[in-house]
């Protein structure tokens, strides 16, 4: 049975490598090639912060020693080539969601900042005192506190979807939640301190049949799940470019037009009017009425460069292979004696969160850094996570598709290490 | 692994291990608690204080090895010693994890906590190892509000 199971593991792993040249991949990733106290570089933090491309180092230098200048202002030649290099990636994004209007997608710094822009905007118009807003128990702080700033200014209250054991969320207790008092739901995707993937249609259909709209805060989703938010019917998603191997400052709100529409502005600024008065100030419309003052342009291009390398490997690729490497990796960590993986959904994605008995994760991450091996330790932002399983932080192993079954070996040998070092 | 050895000595694997006044203190007239954010370290000191001198000390909290080690083996040296003297000892540990004080020479300052020196190599551990002593300065200076390392 068991060698039954492991050949068909083998063909699985066969079946994906030879859709996705590993090999191949980490040729385009210049910092891979890094060393890093003496020994080759196994990057494990990629729910943190993905590596980038070369492609993608190439479009923001190309940006700036080609095409730098100001956007939607300019007559001027320059000007003109940055904004459509800056349109034209807001066109990919656009795709890339499949969304069904460039207006629907803005730019802005981050998931971060997209929640804020929806908490700060949404919130304040529409939530008053004695609402609720439902957020899940699995949430990496971002996506908890701007709604508990909105709470706190309008007088509404946070409820929050609880899980099981395994790190699922309970949707009978979802469904008790909602009322008439319900004005909005927030959710993660893609947990980032379990892996969870989330049944995200259906807490949208669900929440819809009820009349309230749905965020959905796709930062570790994105990278790794194709998405589709006409298919998803989320009402907004939100992700960033840098987990998506594009640059750090910039990242993507999605919302429905008809919302966008009714909502004020985030900022006001330069850029976001069309026209003003000391009486009276006209906005823009979709998407630059919530893009106030000079956005960052080269992350912008960034991102589009992102997304057209991740379009030529394919999302459905990255996520087949990084399925059979978080499957080879669950069971190789599963033999590791006194070892416990925190989240254990059916449903999950490449992060696997773990706790070594007797050794606290700070010390796994400073020991495993010491062999080249980059992880996360801590609680990941995501601290009723931690106190829901009773532990103070976990280590995590956070995978992409440039990651190896070696390096995943590597990660083994290394926690063996630390159980050495603290027999 | 020369390193690492420097960093996880027997000793501090032995206090990790075995944490010493690692309890609530019955009779503390002076606590305060202190945090970690980056990690989650958190730790509660508990002081009985007569006068200027720390008549007993214990400490309870969860954190790695090396804040629960430093924790440990702080309580166990400052026992008995006056305000000034702890602020002087605090003074040289940290010294001493910020790599300021040449441990070599000044090792009979520090006694056994300068097994904790292995520390400075390990620029991001240092706030682990000295998040003990800002606690117990919180306490001596009887601050109401949790001190982070942040």
């Amino acid at each position: 049975m068991r060698a039954a199971h492991e050949m068909n593991a083998s063909q699985a792993w066969e079946r994906s490598r030879a859709s996705l040249d590993v090999e191949r991949i980490r040729e385009d990733f210049p910092i891979l090639k890094r060393r890093v106290h003496g020994k080759p570089l196994v990057y494990l933090d990629n729910a943190a912060t993905s590596q980038k491309p070369k492609v993608v180092i190439d479009a923001t230098h190309r940006y700036y020693s080609e095409e730098n200048s100001n956007i939607h202002r300019g007559v001027h030649f320059l000007s003109e080539q940055a904004t459509g290099a800056y349109e034209g990636a807001r066109a990919r994004v656009k795709r890339f969601l499949n969304a069904s209007d460039a207006r629907e997608i803005l730019f802005v710094r981050g998931t971060t900042e997209g929640i804020n822009l929806v908490a700060r905007s949404y919130g304040r118009k529409f939530i008053q005192e004695g609402d609720d807003i439902i957020v899940s128990a699995m949430e990496h702080h971002s996506n908890i506190v701007p709604w508990q700033i909105v709470c706190e200014e309008v007088g509404a209250r946070l409820r929050v979807i609880p899980m099981n054991d395994r790190g699922e969320l309970l949707m009978e207790e979802y469904e008790k939640l909602l009322n008439e008092r319900t004005k909005f739901v927030s959710v993660t995707h893609l947990s980032n301190a379990l892996g969870t993937v989330n049944p995200v249609k259906q807490i949208i259909e669900r929440a819809h049949r009820c009349g309230v709209p749905v965020l959905v805060d796709g930062a570790q989703a994105a990278p790794h799940v194709r998405v589709d938010v006409r298919d998803l019917d989320c009402d907004f998603y939100a992700f960033s470019g840098h987990k998506l191997f594009g640059p750090t400052g910039i990242g993507v709100l999605y919302g429905k037009a008809s919302l966008l529409e009714a909502m004020p502005p985030y900022q006001g600024g330069g850029d976001m009017i069309s026209a003003f008065t000391f009486a009276k100030t006209i906005y823009k419309v979709l998407p630059f009425k919530f893009e106030a003052g000079t956005p960052n342009i080269a992350g912008g291009v960034g991102l589009g460069a992102a997304i057209d390398y991740l379009d030529g490997i394919g999302l459905e690729a990255v996520a087949a292979y990084e399925r059979e490497l978080l499957a080879y990796a669950t069971e190789a960590l599963c033999t590791i004696q006194g070892l416990r993986i925190i989240g254990t959904a059916k449903e999950k994605a490449g992060v696997l969160s773990f706790v070594l008995d007797g050794v606290h994760a700070h010390d796994i991450g400073t020991i495993l850094d010491r062999d080249g091996i980059a992880i996360r330790t801590g609680h990941h932002c995501a601290m009723p996570v931690m106190q829901r399983f009773g532990v103070p932080a976990t280590a995590r192993a956070s995978l992409a598709f440039y990651n190896t079954r070696e390096e995943v070996d590597a990660l083994v040998a290394g926690i063996d290490k630390v159980r050495e070092v603290f027999n | 692994m020369s390193d690492l050895r420097e960093l996880y000595q027997e000793v501090i694997l032995d206090h990790n291990k075995k944490p010493r006044n690692f309890r609530r203190l019955e009779g503390a007239n002076a606590t305060a608690e202190g945090y970690n954010p980056l990690c989650g370290d958190q730790i509660t000191v508990y002081l009985e204080l007569e006068g200027d001198v720390i008549r007993s000390i214990s400490f309870q909290g969860a954190g790695c090895a090396i804040s629960k080690a430093s924790a440990s083996m702080m309580t166990t040296s400052v026992k008995g010693k006056t305000r000034a003297e702890v602020e002087a000892l605090f003074d040289r540990v940290h010294k001493m994890l910020t790599r300021e004080l040449d441990t070599k020479v000044n090792s009979h300052e520090l006694g056994k906590l300068a097994v904790l020196s292995g520390v400075c190599e390990f620029p991001a551990r240092v706030k682990c190892a000295s998040l003990a002593w800002h606690t117990l300065n919180a306490a001596l200076e009887a601050k109401k509000e949790p001190v982070s390392t942040e």
